[in-house]
């Protein structure tokens, strides 16, 4: 690549590599034919990504559907959100997939999305979910996932965790810029309630650090630096599925784990409403459910689907726990700000 | 090579014997760069004036550095006073050099300057004080000791550096045609003064290799002339036979000499 | 033409380039307001205490990692100007490559090094010392010295590089002990480099981001940037996030103008680097000092670049090579620092060139003075505008006139473009400054215009830093992630998004070997294009 590169930055650089460029970058956009209809889907990247489900989902769909099924990954459920707000109305999405549950009030407050009309009465989803407008897809749980070879004594309950051996450090993530970040301060605060503050005070020697997002945390964890990290129940599945090792475990705890429900909704000006409910319907059919678990590493919303044997090995949540949106979008802010008190102050 | 030898006079023979006591003497000095290849042979005598002259690129400024330390030679040696100084650093050599500009360090004032060359962390005792005092009235700058080179005009500024090359004692001054860019009365001043100085207080006076451009400059302090061509020594003699370009046709020509011959 | 209609046409022509990059920022900022018809609050924002503190430890945190950056970098390159060794230029190389580095990758990087479980801390443990634990300021400045201290020490080799030959040929004859050398030769140099040094190393730490939060320890560690992401990405209130950046702009607008008031070199700048020669006086016990300096710095700053090749080597380097999205990513990345590094160059050039005109103009005035900061001032503000609210604004402004994924290559390259301007200037700046005030009274006197002024005085005398100011901004924007995460579609794709959409999905070996891609590459295209674009290196003398 750069040996043919040299040329061109020998004569004219300026020129050469500028039209290169123009020409490239132009000629990528141009073409979308055909007559068949496209679902576009925004999404998160991960879940768009070859290894995700996305690529196998667009399989499945397309060859019944005659018609064209196009992701795009945009980088968290957040992120699909500002950019439906910032598109408005003329949005090109005709789906929207990837809002965590905590997200539907500020969703439905846009006046963008319309009735799924997908019957959700079949679905498994833990504390029940409906919802005429947004259907849950997956779930998961959060959980501290720690490394077998560096922690004897994993935390059995959040109490423990607080009051554990400072220590022995954890990464977690913040509530101000990511998900799971926000999901373990609404786990405090269902645990806990107004005594949250306190025991944020409490766990506040342990944290190691406080990330900007999932792979910051992640990658702390998988480099040694932290022995314990904020992640999900599901996370040691891939572990043991994708490198063959159960060294990564999952703490269950005596309280319960947060739940994070994924959910995914129709936009109102869609020209592709019955295509788009046709998708939502697969979406949580058998064939995509079964897909989800293995590429987006979270649990199926129907109770008929064949796990792997690696999830049967996985912390069994008897205690799901969720505040509902509407409290928390009311309160997000105050608690946030409770949180930055309690774990700022220095 | 040949040239070199044809046009040395009887006297010059006579160096062998008194090498010892040479300022400076370069022994089939070598150095190449970008192309061009330099082979130097000379000796200055010590207290010798000697000039350089030639056109550009022949070497003449090359040679200084090689005699300074600023160029390693890649084969031959450089003597001083007998002394074997070819892996010496330039701080390590019995010489002061002046440069064509920058001689100063322009946020030191004069005094610091010329302070510099006694006393190089510039804690200067009483009776240094005295002799950079002594220096700088020497050069003419009495009471300049404060200002800045850039409060000065460049003849001033190279009196300063003229000022501090003799307040080392050096028993070998390289000039790379500081005075270049003074008027030619300047010019003429300044090398009397510069030979003034030398002479001052009854030692053995400094030997002197000067580069110039102006043959009346050499006719008038220089004791012997070099023309130096594409990296050579090409022809050395006696200040006035060599100006007179009776010597070698190369030189007069270099003078412009035998241009006006039919 | 005359060289007054030239000199009138190059000040154009630079005015309207920094005015063409300044609207870019700004338009995006504006288009933002409008557009949401949210005006920013400042003074209800400067009177909230959450912003308040924030602010307090942004220019906490930069102000110290400014002063560590320099004042570490100032015995890095006297050492490392003095010594003669081989490997030199490599290493001076590689001094510009913290800066091309996914900031995420570098931070890690540097957690594998001084980390509670790093080299450093193993080291320690192994002798029965405690663990190293660098979460809180500590850490973020470590990060930050890594990242920033090499380019400071750059940007001094190069002051000191151009002083005169005969300030090296005087303090060797004159056998000047090394602090008079320091005192009289090497000091004036460094402090003419240092408020151009520090405004840039600052601007770069006020807008921190990941590695304050990484390496901060906690949210006590939180920066205006951080605020402006929550503001505009988590809370969707854009007035909130543009007034938050504007308090950034102008507080760093602040600073800048104070080191313009400090020294007479605002931008400073960096040269190729290595070129002059010295003629210290013998010194043993200085030597060794240099040696250990440089052998420290060095250490210091390769050290977490070797953590990089560890764990990449760990990886399938193979597999991922030959991965179609690994190569069209490469590719993509490709084009796009090519683009954003050309375009950079152009109007960065043309800015120059005007700041020379007016700075050599017949009838220097406070008028043309003013301008003449002013063009200086706005190619190194750029550095702390958010590309987060540049790039909101301007795609919903091109969304009213065309297809907004496939407009977003063009704002990633211009995004990419005008935040690689401050470094270029600063590299090929001094050189152009110099080439002037040599030849361009030359050039006046000739009546040399247009085509023929360029090649004779600027193009010889740019040519060099020209080289090394594209190496490093095609590194700049290779290594570059803030411009692309807004319009991230799988169209889109480039290398750091690849790296860190693994990251984000378990796949951390992946993700290693990314980023010893990443910096391989980054590595041969600096080499490559310094090589193809200068020629052969002349041998030192």
């Amino acid at each position: 690549m750069p040996q043919l590169l040299r040329p061109f930055l020998r004569f004219s650089p300026l020129i050469a590599t500028a039209l290169a460029a123009v020409a490239a970058l132009t000629g990528g956009a141009a073409a979308q034919a055909g007559d068949r209809p496209t679902l576009t889907v925004y999404t998160y990247d991960s879940f768009s990504a070859e290894w995700g489900p996305g690529p196998k989902l667009k399989q499945a769909f397309e060859a019944n559907c005659d018609c064209t099924l196009d992701f795009v990954g945009l980088e968290d459920g957040v992120a699909i959100l500002n950019r439906l707000k910032l598109e408005g109305p003329s949005t090109k999405a005709d789906v929207a997939l990837g809002l965590t549950s905590d997200l539907i009030p500020e969703a439905k407050a846009t006046g963008m999305f319309t009735d799924s009309r997908v019957d959700l009465s079949e679905l498994e989803v833990p504390t029940g979910f409906s919802d005429p407008v947004f259907v849950p897809y997956d779930y998961s749980y959060l959980a501290f996932v720690y490394d077998s070879e560096s922690v004897e004594n994993p935390p059995k309950s959040l109490a423990d965790l607080v009051s554990g051996d400072p220590d022995q450090k954890i990464a977690i993530e913040d509530p101000r810029t990511s998900t799971p970040g926000l999901g373990f301060l609404l786990w405090m605060k269902a645990v806990y309630g107004d005594e949250a503050a306190a025991r944020w005070e409490e766990l506040r020697p342990r944290i190691l650090t406080v990330t900007p997002g999932w792979s910051e945390a992640y990658g702390l964890f998988t480099k040694g630096e932290v022995p314990i990290v904020l992640s999900y129940t599901t996370s040691p599945a891939y572990h043991a599925i994708e490198e063959g090792t159960d060294r990564y475990k999952a703490a269950g705890f005596a309280e319960g784990q947060y739940l994070q429900i994924e959910v995914a909704g129709v936009l109102k000006e869609t020209p592709h409403a019955e295509l788009a409910r046709t998708f939502l319907s697969f979406l949580v059919g058998k064939e995509a459910q079964a897909i989800l678990p293995t590429t987006n590493w979270t649990l199926p919303v129907r109770d008929d689907i064949d796990l792997p044997e690696a999830f049967s090995d996985l912390v069994s949540v008897d205690r799901p726990l969720l505040i509902d949106p509407e409290t928390v979008a009311k309160n997000r802010r105050a608690w946030t700000d409770e949180w930055l008190q309690a774990v700022g102050a220095r | 090579m040949t040239a070199e030898r044809d046009v040395r006079s009887p006297s010059d023979r006579g160096d062998v014997a008194s090498d010892a006591r040479a300022a400076l003497r370069l022994d089939d000095v070598r150095f190449a760069h970008g192309g061009a290849a330099f082979r130097f042979d000379l000796t200055v005598r010590s207290g010798e004036w000697l000039a350089l002259i030639g056109p550009s690129g022949a070497g003449k400024s090359t040679l200084l550095d090689l005699a300074a330390g600023f160029l390693t030679p890649s084969a031959g040696q450089i003597l001083m006073a007998g002394a074997n100084v070819t892996r010496l650093a330039p701080a390590e050599r019995p010489l002061s050099m002046l440069f064509q500009e920058n001689n100063l360090f322009p946020q030191l004032d004069a005094f610091r300057n010329v302070a510099l060359g006694i006393a190089p962390r510039l804690r200067v005792s009483k009776d240094e004080r005295r002799q950079i005092e002594a220096a700088l009235s020497a050069v003419g700058l009495e009471g300049y000791g404060r200002r800045r080179p850039a409060e000065m005009s460049g003849g001033e500024r190279q009196r300063v550096a003229l000022a501090r090359a003799f307040l080392r004692r050096r028993p070998l001054i390289l000039l790379d045609e500081p005075f270049a860019a003074l008027g030619p009365a300047l010019r003429r001043d300044m090398l009397g003064l510069l030979d003034a100085l030398r002479r001052r207080d009854g030692a053995p006076p400094a030997a002197i290799v000067m580069v110039t451009h102006h043959p009346e400059d050499a006719a008038s302090h220089a004791d012997r002339v070099a023309y130096l061509q594409a990296g050579e020594i090409a022809a050395i003699g006696p200040a006035a036979a060599m100006l007179s370009g009776r010597t070698d046709p190369r030189v007069s020509d270099y003078l412009g000499l035998r241009s006006r011959k039919a | 033409m005359n060289t007054r209609t030239d000199r009138r046409i190059r000040i154009g022509a630079g005015i309207t380039a920094a005015l063409l990059a300044l609207g870019f920022l700004l338009g995006g900022i504006l288009v933002l307001v409008v557009a949401t018809d949210k005006a920013p609050d400042v003074v209800a924002l400067l009177g909230d205490p959450y912003v308040r503190s924030i602010l307090g430890f942004t220019l906490t945190q930069a102000g110290l990692s400014t002063l560590f950056s320099v004042i570490l970098a100032i015995p890095l390159a006297l050492a490392l100007h003095r010594a003669r060794f081989p490997g030199k230029r490599p290493i001076l190389r590689l001094f510009l490559l913290p800066q091309a580095l996914p900031v995420l990758v570098g931070a890690l990087a540097v957690i594998t090094v001084w980390g509670r479980n790093g080299v450093v801390s193993e080291g320690l443990a192994a002798i029965g010392l405690p663990r190293l634990d660098v979460y809180g300021l500590s850490g973020i400045l470590v990060a930050h010295v890594f990242f920033n201290m090499p380019l400071a020490a750059r940007l001094f080799v190069a002051a000191l590089d151009r002083v005169p030959a005969e300030g090296w040929k005087l303090a060797g004859q004159l056998a000047l002990p090394p602090f008079t050398v320091f005192r009289t030769v090497e000091w004036p140099a460094l402090r003419g480099a240092l408020p151009g040094a520090a405004a840039l190393i600052f601007m770069l730490c006020v807008t921190s981001f990941t590695i304050v939060l990484v390496l901060g320890g906690g949210p006590a560690a939180t920066t205006l940037e951080v605020a402006v992401y929550q503001a505009l990405r988590y809370d969707f209130d854009p007035g909130r996030a543009i007034g938050l950046s504007i308090v950034q702009i102008v507080l760093t607008a602040l600073v800048l103008v104070a080191t313009l008031l400090l020294g007479r070199d605002p931008a400073g700048g960096f040269g190729a680097g290595g070129k002059a020669r010295r003629f210290d006086a013998p010194n043993r016990l200085r030597d060794a000092g240099d040696g250990l300096v440089v052998i420290l710095g060095t250490l210091f700053v390769v050290s977490p670049f070797a953590a990089i090749l560890v764990s990449g080597l760990a990886a399938d380097l193979w597999r991922l090579v030959s991965e179609a999205a690994v190569q069209e990513a490469a590719a993509t990345s490709l084009l796009v620092a090519a683009a954003a590094a050309s375009l950079s160059l152009l109007v960065s050039t043309l800015v120059l060139m005007a700041i020379e005109a007016l700075r050599f103009g017949p009838r220097p005035g406070n008028a043309r003075d003013g301008v003449r900061i002013g063009l200086e001032t706005a190619t190194s503000l750029v550095l702390v505008v958010s590309p987060v609210i540049v790039g909101a604004g301007w795609f919903l402004a091109l969304r009213q006139v065309t297809e907004v994924l496939a407009a977003a290559p063009y704002v990633v390259v211009a995004t990419n473009a005008v935040m690689a301007m401050p470094f270029i200037v600063r590299i090929v700046g001094p050189a152009l400054r110099q080439a002037n005030g040599e030849t361009g009274k030359l050039a006046e006197g000739l009546g040399l215009t247009g085509a023929a002024r360029f090649a004779f005085v600027d193009w010889p005398a740019m040519r060099r830093p020209l080289a090394l100011a594209f190496a490093f901004s095609l590194a700049l924007s290779f290594g570059d992630l803030g411009a692309i995460a807004l319009f991230g579609s799988s169209d889109f794709v480039t290398l750091p998004y690849l790296l860190l959409q693994r990251m984000g999905s378990y796949r951390t070996a992946d993700a290693a070997g990314l980023a010893l891609i990443l910096g391989l590459v980054t590595v041969m295209l600096m080499g490559l294009v310094e090589r193809g674009f200068a020629g052969k290196e002349e041998p030192d003398l």
